[in-house]
């Protein structure tokens, strides 16, 4: 017989309670989910693995979304980059970007939006730059997002988009907006985050998926 | 253990104990659940005259390292109005931080001809002014602007504070010689260049009023 009432004092609503099973229901209407929070410490690298720390990349969700918040570089004048993983263990999948920026510096004496040719890549194995120019003074960082769409598909290819925001090393605004492919069929099932040179000093890259 | 004992601890309920398509009102803290990462923190609603919509120091704080604001349907009392923002580190007393930013548009004319440029005037170099996010609205009943801006991490005291906005709004029609409206995707980017804690955004018309539209304060965890 279900239980349709406790008797008082018996299941406290006011106390705290710690669920460990799979709660379903509850999160019906929770559209976006914190999967995982990366936070650098003079970091090499920033890499989500699905399967790995509870990193969840697969077909769980279509959309992913990762932000990042006040990135700080070690180096002077470098970019943060992103690699993804299309099987084996190097994040070097087939991509073709495209990249322009709006800049305006602080002296007022450089105010444009461009294409900038050769930060793009056309059907390239490296790296692309999704955060352009950082600079390592103590107030200088990037923040901004990237989302992955639908990167188990074995089917299409990956599209991604992101955009930026950062004080550059030369007392820049830089807006970047990057966005492409990798041109693969194989799931991408990691992405890899790390400085052109030297490290990530700080700052947070947090992974969502979108229902 | 009986259910109701009092000063027991409840490890387990057998089932079906408790039936889970009932509604249960936790006023305590729930540890364990999926948080939705997105938390609504105040939504104001013009009331057709305001003069500014304001998130004050009990909204903006260093419980979230992200704010997202969205805007709906802004209509301004003004034909040609500007909606801008500008930001406090004294809750209101003041609002003249240093913000550097871009901004550029693509624009399409109702009677044809679309373009991308740059916008020199709508950004800022250093200044302390309003920040304008949305330029030229018009005031026709029909006409109104909406879009999104993300602040990030406001309260931290080491670095600048990043914002990034897009707006999409339509264009008061007489501008450049042109009758017909246009339709305006408009980006404006950039940081408020100080290392104080932000505490108050101001969101206030060029000229005139706000005359109708919401804005909603999401924080991001």
């Amino acid at each position: 017989m279900a239980l349709s009432k406790f008797k008082p004092a018996s299941f406290d609503l006011t106390d705290n309670y710690a669920f460990t099973g799979t709660t379903t229901g509850a999160t019906g209407t929770n559209q976006l989910v914190l999967i995982k929070t990366l936070t650098a410490s003079s970091s090499g690298d920033l890499t989500f693995v699905n399967g790995a720390s509870s990193v969840v990349l697969d077909n769980t969700y279509k959309t992913y979304l990762f932000k990042f918040i006040n990135i700080h570089a070690s180096g002077d004048e470098v970019d943060l980059q992103v690699g993804f993983r299309d099987g084996g263990s190097a994040y070097d999948a087939t991509k073709t970007t495209t990249y322009f920026e709006a800049i305006h510096d602080e002296g007022d004496s450089t105010a444009q939006v461009s294409y900038i040719d050769g930060l793009d890549i056309a059907q390239g194995t490296g790296f692309q730059t999704i955060l352009r120019y950082l600079g390592n003074d103590n107030d200088e960082s990037s923040s901004g997002e990237m989302y992955l769409f639908n990167p188990s598909s074995t089917t299409f290819v990956k599209n991604f988009m992101s955009e930026s925001i950062t004080l550059t090393t030369n007392g820049y605004v830089n807006h970047l907006h990057v966005s492409g492919y990798c041109n693969v069929t194989a799931a991408i099932d990691a992405v890899q985050f790390k400085m052109s040179s030297g490290n990530v000093d700080s700052g947070t890259i947090k992974l969502y998926g979108i229902l | 253990m009986a259910f109701g004992e009092v000063g027991t601890a409840l490890s387990k309920i057998k089932s079906p104990a408790v039936n889970l398509a009932d509604t249960f009102a936790f006023s305590g803290t729930v540890t364990g659940f999926d948080k939705t990462p997105l938390t609504l923190l105040s939504t104001f609603t013009s009331d057709g005259s305001d003069d500014n919509a304001t998130f004050n120091s009990s909204l903006i704080t260093s419980t979230f390292d992200e704010y997202l604001f969205i805007f709906n349907n802004i209509h301004p009392e003004t034909d040609g109005a500007e909606l801008t923002f500008n930001v406090s580190i004294d809750n209101g007393s003041n609002y003249n931080i240093a913000k550097t930013s871009t901004a550029f548009w693509s624009e399409q004319v109702e009677s044809g001809g679309g373009q991308l440029q740059y916008r020199t005037g709508q950004d800022s170099a250093q200044g302390t002014g309003e920040q304008i996010i949305m330029n030229d609205l018009g005031n026709g009943n029909d006409e109104a602007g909406a879009g999104v801006m993300r602040l990030f991490n406001p309260s931290s005291t080491t670095f600048v504070k990043h914002f990034i906005c897009r707006h999409q709004y339509y264009h008061f029609g007489s501008a450049n010689g042109n009758t017909a409206g246009y339709a305006i995707d408009n980006y404006t980017t950039g940081y408020a260049n100080t290392t104080s804690a932000i505490n108050n955004i101001r969101f206030i018309m060029s000229s005139g009023e706000i005359q109708g539209g919401t804005i909603s304060l999401f924080g991001v965890a």
